[in-house]
């Protein structure tokens, strides 16, 4: 195992951050992080890489106790935090230098590095231009160029796509995949269960600061709910009188909507036709995903069926 | 965990590469400062006083004003640039993410705080050593007293700055600490002979009586005992802030 928790706690005042939290990452592969705001998910990173003490319980990564070899540890990390730190009055590749200097490289070393993630991250077209005037997918591309300085062999990425544009979201992708083929092992955190879902072997869902499920994301969804799932907006009343004498796998409210998880959505449409005398309420058939699993974890109220 | 060297030395580098592009903005109107008081007050309101010290007025003010110029170099970059540096762009956060430890970042810091104050004071040096108002060679003993007197400041600094709430405090700091200091401490009379015996301990208390006393010492060539004292002084209130420091650093960074 690469990173392992075990019962660790992070208490700050009077709030419990993180309460005997498990978790194990394994080498190789893209481990995700989900969880609402305010789930812990940070904290846990943080004490991963060693920066925030464990109120209770052990954390270690590649083997090491983290606690007591930080800087052994974060020497074989790569950390891209949620807020980009640049300094914005000079270049990428200055940036690039600086950052590489905290991990102890040296010339030729550190501008060989630098010249190969110019090329990974697609960096080089505003290389030597102020940080400042770069938008906002280049200064994202850039963030993660610096946590890749020292070859990391676990790479951490805390919201990597957050607030950016669909097409720089999918390109910042195929890099992760390429880091992970080329032997990284990822671990990151996201709220967009589509990125969970494309890049990650295994998740984590966390709430409450603990580890409420955990596996592959295929499976989670068929231990939780079920393959497909039917969405429509109806009353709770409504959808008593629909369902009368049905049997979804799971079922989900958030407000109006109603979301049912079956094995069958065939059979579970014609059922809800059926009884839907006339008013033909518009039905969404589709393949049940990771949000599903997310919402029926960690919020709305969850009617299991 | 304690300080290694290798890694403060790449947080002095980070703040010098900064440097290295607005190294004039930053430098010319520091610098100029100390320089204005020199002509202004040492030799224009100098022209009416005869004697001070035992010395010309304006031979009298130069060491003051080189130690002067040593606490303004330090203080501002660790007042407002660590501040900002720590609470908007969590420029330590991004360090501990790799081998930099807490003191490392502290450690790189002050050394840079102690290069501007070198780099500020040294150009004072220079401007009064070409007009001939430090007596060589004797004077030169003055010039490692510029990083020590840094020392002192980027002490005294980073342990207000890693206490306060908010940035508006700065404005207490300069306004109700240094200026004080800088009026009062020694630079521009001889502060002991206008207090009555009662409260000459008061200005043993001014942290920049020390060095200024340390530095018209050495101009003048002269040693006498109370100088073992200044110098246990600035090194001693120096460490103990420094260790101070390095609690609220961590705890700053590390929460």
């Amino acid at each position: 195992m690469l990173v392992e928790l075990r019962a660790v706690s992070k208490r700050f005042g009077d709030r419990l951050a993180v309460d005997r939290l498990d978790l194990t990452v394994p080498g190789g592969g893209c481990f995700g992080l989900l969880g609402p705001n305010g789930a812990g998910k940070t904290t846990t990173l943080r004490m991963i890489y060693g920066v925030t003490r464990p109120t209770a319980g052990t954390v270690h990564v590649f083997g090491l106790d983290v606690t007591r070899e930080a800087r052994a540890v974060r020497s074989r990390i790569g950390v891209t935090l949620q807020e980009n730190v640049f300094i914005d009055a000079i270049s990428p590749v200055d940036n690039l230098r600086v950052f590489g200097r905290y991990h102890l490289l040296r010339e030729p070393m550190l501008s060989q590095r630098i010249e190969e993630l110019l090329d990974f991250l697609e960096l080089r077209s505003h290389a030597d231009v102020p940080v400042k005037v770069l938008s906002g997918g280049f200064r994202r591309r850039l963030a993660i160029a610096l946590s890749l300085m020292n070859h990391p062999e676990l790479l951490v990425l805390d919201e990597p796509t957050t607030g950016l544009d669909p097409a720089v979201r999918l390109a910042l992708w195929s890099r992760v995949r390429e880091l992970q083929a080329n032997g990284t092992t990822v671990l990151l955190t996201t709220h967009y269960m589509d990125e969970a879902q494309r890049l990650c072997d295994r998740v984590a869902i966390v709430a409450g600061g603990r580890v409420v499920a955990d596996g592959a994301p295929a499976a989670l969804i068929l231990a939780h709910l079920a393959p497909e799932a039917v969405e429509l907006d109806c009353t709770p009343e409504e959808e008593r009188a629909l369902g009368d004498g049905m049997r979804p796998r799971a079922r989900v409210r958030v407000g109006r909507r109603a979301i049912l998880y079956t094995e069958d959505a065939a059979a579970l449409v014609a059922h809800l036709r059926g009884r839907d005398q006339g008013d033909r309420r518009p039905l969404v058939v589709r393949p049940t995903n990771l949000e599903d699993v997310f919402l029926a974890l960690t919020g709305t109220s969850l009617e299991g069926a | 965990m304690s300080v290694s060297v290798p890694h403060a030395v790449a947080v002095w580098r980070r703040n010098a590469s900064m440097y290295r592009r607005t190294w004039w903005l930053n430098v010319l109107p520091n610098f100029f400062e100390p320089v204005f008081y020199l002509v202004s007050i040492g030799i224009g309101v100098g022209a009416y006083v005869t004697r001070m010290g035992g010395m010309s007025y304006v031979e009298f003010l130069a060491p003051g004003l080189v130690c002067v110029a040593a606490m303004n170099g330090a203080s501002f970059e660790v007042t407002y640039n660590i501040y900002v540096r720590l609470t908007f762009e969590k420029a330590y956060d991004a360090m501990l993410t790799t081998p930099v430890e807490p003191d490392d970042v502290l450690a790189g810091e002050i050394l840079w705080a102690v290069t501007r104050a070198g780099i500020y004071g040294g150009c004072f040096f220079l401007v009064i050593a070409v007009a001939g108002l430090a007596p060589m060679p004797q004077a030169l003993l003055a010039l490692p007293l510029i990083p020590l007197a840094g020392l002192l400041f980027a002490a005294i600094g980073v342990a207000f700055s890693l206490r306060i709430p908010t940035i508006d405090l700065f404005s207490f700091y300069f306004t109700l600490f240094l200026t004080p200091l800088f009026l009062f401490a020694d630079v521009f009379f001889p502060l002991k002979e206008r207090l009555s015996p009662s409260w000459l301990w008061v200005a043993e208390v001014l942290p920049l009586l020390h060095p200024v006393r340390l530095a018209r010492a050495a101009f003048r060539g002269t040693a006498t005992p109370v100088l073992l004292w200044d110098l246990a002084y600035t090194v001693g209130v120096s460490t103990l802030l420094l260790a101070w420091a390095r609690g609220g650093i961590r705890r700053r960074l590390t929460s």
